[in-house]
């Protein structure tokens, strides 16, 4: 190996043990390849757990146990809310995520808004989805501009007064 | 909850959206990743030329050999611009030599360029060891040198890394390297555009991107692209130098032993006119396989064939047909066969080839993205012309500009220690 | 030795050995369990009762950190008008962000299509999210091994290694994923990743009022969801991409993209 000519193959041995030295203390020691093997799952096996701690904003549990966050304080509007109506839709959806209420936030936001109901009641003419069941109005002409709660009791739309 | 920022989506500043496009989609891939098969693709089409002598020994073909292997090397750091300005997080890019994911075409991208830079520098060294060590010695018998001559003394010395034997055995063992490198670095040099062209061709979720034939057309058009490129260059260096030989106006020009016009004259038809048929040659392959793949298209009519058909045939004809085709492969190919091919036609039809490689770059990039996943709508690319952010100077038309400039003036300063043109002939 | 009895204790070593060693074959339970790990995250989606009202769309943005007011969303609802003069429609204005409040179509660039109510032959509306395909072509092509899919089935982006060289994101068949505009990197439907390893629903089937979303472990065939995955007719989007997704629709009609 006197000969000159594997000089330059020494600097580029010398380099790559550079690149592997650095690689050594830069990468993280967990990568895996987990169940689908290294094609679709090479991956920081930190991050999964990363990912599970991540904050929940809605607590409100959803069908199986209908309302149950909202329902151990909030009992008199879950319960005149029936199930072929608005009993349906969760809490949260109006009035937002509960993150640590009644801790952090006190008060949770109320969305009055004609928007919000707009979504649903919207009269659409498409006979071949649920949206023709729910009765709808054309925003134009029904009270435009002002907030459907001003008459309509979101929480029960049965009842008669407010 | 989320606080109010001016929230801008990558993407959503050059894309216009028509029809049904889905929410997430935008022009993601733009200028830069257009820049970047581009620039690879001259990187790699240099070296092929400069191979031509070194590997096949094509006598002809010595002085725009070493030309282009330096600007091969000038090219090679410019490869890697594009990528770095189109990162989100361009200093998590070495992620791809940490933990290259195999499975990946892009992972690829570290592993190639690395080896292919090492053989380039290592050939480029075999080649200007002498000067080095001339260069050095000279430097070194300078007793009164100034301070900056001290630097270059300094360098030289370096660049020698300690082989100093310039006898004749030595520089034949030179030569022998030099042979057998540019015949490793022909293959990967395919492999380095090769890849570039897997990245898209392997995308099955892409209609326009998604065949077997895209990393050879990559390939192909990429050797054209080099080729055209140093035929360009040498042509407009070789048009300086004789303008400085006739009117005697540099140091070099004034030395006894400087070519003359004439000599230069010479030189400067016979070996373009040699290098413009292998050029012909990867013209015809690259076209060939292009046009095989649109007849296949047309003839097969697959689920995307209506939108293709429509971005290609309307919405994007005039690029295609006119731009990247007519003018940048037909006209020029005209220009070289007719016969009384001259220097100054062949230089024309350089230029048109190299506009006409960008095009194909842009149409298979922005031409991916220029219809919804849906089939069922389009999206229009604005290059960002006047800047506003970083991200539309990094993604426009300046960033293009710049990594267009970036490898001149890299070879500026390259030529300063491996000058293309020697008074001193190694080989 | 005989060369009968020779044959004869030979046939009971290979009998007797293959024994122990098939019931290995059989009982290994690391094998087992690599095989088929416990949970395996589906959705289902029931089309005929989806109303569009974005109820989801915006339960995902605000539980994900996701900015209401960027065009991007890691779900959405789609909306197919289908006229009587044979003529088709698609959209999704926000995503369905806002819901579906107006009956004309956006087109884009601006322009709408006002649609005769009197001529609209079939509509409905088609919610979209990461389908968690089994061979996802995203996770392929991460040159860093920033994208995986867990072992329960959940295709996850590392926001700390990802790079945001948008290869996954042109990977997708679905649309599913883009830059997030705060992170600069590559993101998507996580499947609520956080909620569902905690016994929750995710924030989008939580938040639809009418059970047009729905997901289960399809490992558990006890689960009412699961059965219908398994016994009723389903399909999915792009099949031919080989993708093999794992969200689940009912009532998908073939032109729905």
């Amino acid at each position: 190996m006197k000969s000159h000519v594997w000089r330059p193959l020494f600097v580029v041995i010398l380099l790559l043990v550079g690149i592997l030295t650095f690689r050594f203390f830069y990468v993280p020691n967990d990568f895996v390849s987990g169940e689908y093997g290294f094609m679709y799952s090479y991956h920081r096996k930190s991050n999964v757990d990363e990912w599970m701690a991540q904050p929940i904003k809605y607590r409100d549990t959803g069908k199986t146990k209908m309302h149950e966050y909202c329902g151990e304080c909030h009992s008199e509007e879950v319960e005149i809310r029936t199930e072929d109506l608005h009993g349906t839709i969760a809490c949260e959806n109006c009035h937002g995520p509960a993150l640590d209420h009644p801790n952090d936030p006190e008060k949770l936001a109320i969305d009055r808004s004609r928007e919000t109901c707009l979504r649903c009641h919207t009269d659409l003419p498409y006979t071949t989805s649920e949206r023709k069941r729910i009765p709808g109005i054309d925003p134009n002409d029904h009270n435009p501009g002002s907030e459907c709660v001003e008459c309509h009791n979101p929480h029960n739309p049965r009842l008669e007064e407010m | 909850m989320v606080e109010q920022l001016a929230m801008h989506v990558h993407g959503e500043a050059w894309t216009v959206k028509e029809l049904f496009v889905l929410p997430n989609e935008y022009i993601y891939w733009s200028i830069q990743i257009v820049m970047y098969p581009f620039m690879t693709g001259l990187v790699a089409g240099a070296f092929v030329l400069s191979s031509l002598y070194h590997v096949f020994g094509v006598q002809k073909l010595k002085e725009i050999a070493r030309f282009s292997l330096v600007f091969s090397f000038a090219l090679l750091p410019v490869a890697m611009m594009p990528l770095m300005l189109h990162l989100q997080q361009p200093f998590r890019g070495i992620h791809v030599m940490m933990t290259p994911h195999f499975t990946s075409a892009i992972a690829a991208f570290g592993i190639v360029f690395s080896t292919y830079a090492s053989i380039v520098a290592a050939e480029l060294w075999f080649v200007y060891r002498q000067h080095f060590v001339l260069t050095y010695q000279s430097l070194e018998a300078n007793t009164s040198r100034s301070g900056m001559q001290n630097l270059w003394r300094l360098l030289f010395k370096v660049l020698t890394l300690g082989a100093m034997d310039l006898s004749h055995e030595a520089l034949e063992k030179d030569h022998k390297a030099v042979k057998l490198l540019a015949g490793i670095g022909i293959p990967v040099a395919c492999f380095l555009h090769g890849y570039a062209g897997f990245i898209f061709g392997s995308v099955k979720a892409n209609a326009l991107w998604m065949t077997p034939l895209m990393p050879v057309i990559f390939i192909c058009s990429a050797v054209v692209s080099g080729i055209a490129l140093c035929i360009l260059c040498y042509v407009i260096v070789q048009e300086a130098r004789k303008f400085m030989a006739k009117r005697k106006l540099s140091r070099w020009a004034n030395d006894p032993n400087a070519p003359s016009y004439e000599k230069l004259q010479g030189a400067e038809k016979q070996e373009v006119m040699m290098v413009s048929d292998y050029l012909l040659y990867f013209m015809i392959a690259a076209l060939t396989l292009e046009l095989l793949d649109l007849i296949f298209r047309g003839y097969t009519q697959v689920k995307s064939w209506d939108i293709l058909r429509t971005v290609i045939m309307e919405r994007d004809f005039v690029a295609i047909f006119i731009l990247q085709y007519a003018l940048g492969n037909v006209l020029p190919f005209l220009m070289m066969i007719l016969p009384g091919r001259n220097v100054r036609r062949t230089t024309i039809a350089c230029a048109l080839v190299l506009f006409g490689v960008f095009m194909m770059r842009w149409n298979v990039v922005i031409g991916g993205q220029a219809f919804s996943l849906s089939f069922a709508g389009f999206m229009h690319y604005h290059l960002p012309i006047i800047p506003h952010d970083a991200e539309t100077f990094k993604e426009g038309l300046f960033g293009a500009l710049t990594v267009i400039a970036t490898p001149f003036v890299l070879f500026w300063f390259i030529a300063k220690v491996m000058p293309p043109f020697l008074k001193e002939e190694s080989h | 030795m005989q060369r009968r009895d020779f044959l004869k204790n030979s046939i009971y070593v290979i009998a007797g050995a293959s024994i122990p060693l098939s019931a290995l074959e059989f009982l290994d339970p690391r094998e087992v369990l690599a095989k088929n790990p416990s949970i395996h995250w589906a959705f289902l989606i029931d089309t005929h009762k989806c109303v569009g009202c974005g109820f989801c769309v915006k339960a995902c943005k605000t539980e994900n950190d996701i900015p209401l007011e960027a065009n991007v969303t890691r779900t959405w609802v789609e909306r197919y008008v289908y006229t009587k003069d044979d003529r088709r429609y698609v959209d999704s204005p926000d995503g369905a962000l806002h819901g579906y409040t107006e009956s004309r179509v956006d087109l884009g660039k601006g322009e709408f299509k006002e649609i005769d109510p009197e001529n609209v032959g079939k509509a409905f509306f088609v919610p979209k999210l990461c389908n968690h395909c089994l061979a996802p072509s995203c996770t392929q092509v991460c040159p860093v091994g920033a994208t995986y899919k867990t072992d329960d089935g959940v295709v996850l982006v590392d926001r700390k290694w990802c790079i945001g060289c948008g290869y996954c994101i042109m990977a997708c068949p679905f649309a599913a994923r883009f830059f997030h505009p705060v992170e600069k990197v590559a993101d998507k439907c996580t499947f609520c990743y956080h909620r569902i390893t905690k016994g929750l629903e995710t924030a989008c089937v939580n938040a639809c009022p009418f059970g047009a979303r729905k997901m289960c472990n399809i490992r558990d065939i006890n689960d009412p969801v699961t059965k219908v995955i398994l016994n009723e007719r389903v399909g999915v989007l792009k099949d031919e991409f080989g993708t093999k997704p794992q969200a689940f629709y009912i009532g998908l009609a073939s032109e729905v993209r």
